[in-house]
């Protein structure tokens, strides 16, 4: 393109004053600046013995867990959903037939790959049952890949660990539903 | 008293031990202390983990040091196929040697009084704080040991055998020959008030008089500091190695101790930058009140100045890595016309200001008239009017883009 091309809108920067061509204030504002955020609060935290603070852990894209029902079993109706929204292909379930009544299918095993998985979190929005959740868990260490490869009880454990900090979406709702007035919800 | 040849020799020898093994420390913690800068200036905290190490220590991050040189130690020392080996290993050592030997003339505070150790057989004269006392010249060879650093830098681009090292090592030769010039009217104001080269005398006329040169030149001063800037390569002038378009300058071949002796040599400079800031503007040694001015201070004075001296260096040198923080880099056009059409100017208005106000017919009688305080009044008002005409006659050209009436080409 050249320089000349009628398409260029041309901006002219605006005139600097004697103070600005003579630079001496606008070091002293630069300076002022500078030391200004010399004392200021840090943003970082020393992180082992400080842990930062996550804005909402109830939306953050953290570790995965499986959620368990009121009577302690999987929620998980291995519908493949999940895995087949699952950008980077890491879930893998194999699901048998329930043992239980209330639905089809269950998963016999149900892995995932964190090494591969980008926390997208596509998997906890297609879930139909709300099984599948990422929590606020961030600082996933291992020693090996086979560790960082979370099976089914692994999974579970998650749950375990994170229910009380952060509720299920159900228990969300379930919580919310009275507090609603009924005409907020007349849209839908 | 007259002494024998080998006690100079011995004292210059433990003066200069002690002043390698301090300034080497020195520098090392003075890489710390960047960092704790950039760190701080960036709203973060910096290296604060590595303490004493083996044990679970901190100390906020002062072994820090211990484990960058540990580091630098344990690098493969490579040496690419195509430099040429001689010289890419003499560059980065003629460059720390002379940012060493630069020392040699500066005051770390006045002088000491006698040692007197009956047990050890100790018994010394008073002891000049400098390594070379009586060094007339001192001035002088401190620059010319800083224009060595050119031969250093340039050496090492052209060795490496690689563009952007080559093309380093020439921004950097040209930067370093425009900025002597302002650097040396910066600095003929004060020699000229003072009439010596010898940097303890300057020190000492500013503390008899009570009265720093910062006062009185402050034209001299900006010059000044915007030329010792330039020379330590720091920002916003540190167009050698500028990361976007160099990579890193003349070292960009550099790793390992090579690297290292680079690094530290650049710290020296600044460092002596610092020094030769607060010994010629804001007094050396002296502060009102707690050093005195005598010339044969006791244990307290002397002292004292030791500390105000390091002190004042010190918060220069923190100056310095704010203003890396402050500003962005000049483009090289706007560098060169900094140094010939703004500073230049500038530096030989000072020379002249001074030079009017120790003509005793012009200056002398106005200071007897009207008292002395109209040299500060006339060195802040020529300061002022001087910067003014520069930003309106010779503004420094900010916009970069494409001019439209040059045509196509």
């Amino acid at each position: 393109m050249q320089t000349n091309d009628p398409s260029i809108t041309w901006v002219e920067e605006p005139r600097l004053g004697l103070a600005g061509k003579m630079y001496l204030p606008l070091i002293v504002q630069g300076l002022t600046t500078t030391a200004r955020h010399l004392v200021s609060k840090k943003v970082t935290v020393s992180f082992p013995e400080e842990r930062p603070q996550i804005g909402n852990p109830l939306i953050y894209r953290g570790v995965h867990r499986l959620n368990k029902d009121e009577q302690g079993r999987v929620k998980c109706v291995a519908c493949f959903l999940c895995a087949t929204a699952c950008p980077a292909h890491c879930i893998d379930i194999i699901g048998i037939e329930s043992p239980w009544p209330d639905r089809e299918k269950y998963p016999e095993s149900f892995t995932i790959d964190e090494l591969r998985c980008i926390f997208c979190g596509m998997c906890e929005e297609a879930c139909p049952v709300d099984a599948i959740e990422l929590t606020s868990l961030f600082d996933l260490t291992g020693r090996s890949r086979e560790e960082m490869i979370f099976d089914k009880e692994k999974l579970l454990s998650v749950y375990d660990q994170t229910k009380d900090a952060e509720p299920t979406q159900t228990a969300q709702l379930a919580a919310e539903a009275p507090a609603l007035p009924p005409s907020s919800g007349g849209a839908s | 008293m007259q002494h024998s040849m080998t006690y100079i020799a011995v004292e210059a020898l433990v003066k200069i031990a002690l002043l390698a093994f301090i300034m080497m420390t020195a520098a090392a913690y003075l890489v710390l202390l960047e960092r704790w800068v950039a760190a701080w200036v960036q709203d973060r905290r910096g290296p604060n983990r590595v303490g004493v190490p083996l044990t679970k220590i901190k100390l906020f991050g002062l072994g820090q040091p211990l484990a960058d040189g540990l580091k630098f130690i344990f690098k493969e020392e490579f040496t690419p196929k195509h430099v040429d080996r001689w010289l890419y290993t003499l560059a980065p050592l003629s460059i720390l040697a002379a940012a060493l030997a630069s020392f040699a003339v500066i005051p770390m505070g006045s002088s000491l009084p006698p040692i007197h150790i009956p047990a050890l057989g100790l018994e010394t004269d008073r002891i000049e704080l400098v390594e070379a006392p009586s060094l007339d010249v001192g001035l002088v060879y401190v620059f010319a040991l800083s224009s060595m650093a050119v031969y250093g830098v340039i050496l090492g681009g052209w060795a490496s055998n690689n563009k952007y090292s080559l093309l380093g090592g020439l921004r950097s030769s040209a930067q370093l020959i425009a900025y002597e010039i302002p650097l040396g009217l910066g600095i003929l104001g004060v020699v000229l008030a003072s009439g010596s080269l010898r940097l303890e005398t300057i020190c000492t006329d500013q503390a008899t008089s009570g009265v720093w040169n910062i006062v009185w030149q402050p034209l001299g001063f900006l010059v000044f500091f915007v030329a010792a800037l330039a020379e330590s390569a720091r920002l916003p002038f540190d167009l050698p190695e500028c990361e976007q378009e160099l990579i890193g300058g003349y070292h960009t071949e550099y790793a390992g101790m090579r690297l290292l002796l680079y690094l530290v040599a650049e710290f020296l400079h600044m460092v002596v930058a610092a020094f030769l800031i607060v010994i010629l503007y804001f007094g050396g040694w002296h502060l009102w009140g707690l050093t005195g001015s005598e010339s044969d201070p006791g244990w307290g004075h002397a002292l004292a100045r030791v500390a105000v001296l390091s002190l004042k260096t010190l918060a220069v040198i923190v100056l310095v890595m704010l203003v890396r923080w402050s500003w962005p880099r000049f483009r090289f056009d706007q560098l060169m016309t900094l140094a010939w059409k703004v500073m230049l100017p500038l530096g030989l208005v000072n020379l002249v200001l001074v030079a009017v106000l120790y003509e005793p017919e012009l200056g002398g009688r106005m200071v007897a008239e009207y008292g002395a305080w109209t040299r500060a009044a006339l060195g802040w008002g020529v300061m002022l009017a001087a910067c003014a005409v520069a930003a309106l006659t010779a503004p420094l050209a900010t916009d970069n883009r494409p001019r439209l009436d040059w045509g196509v080409r």
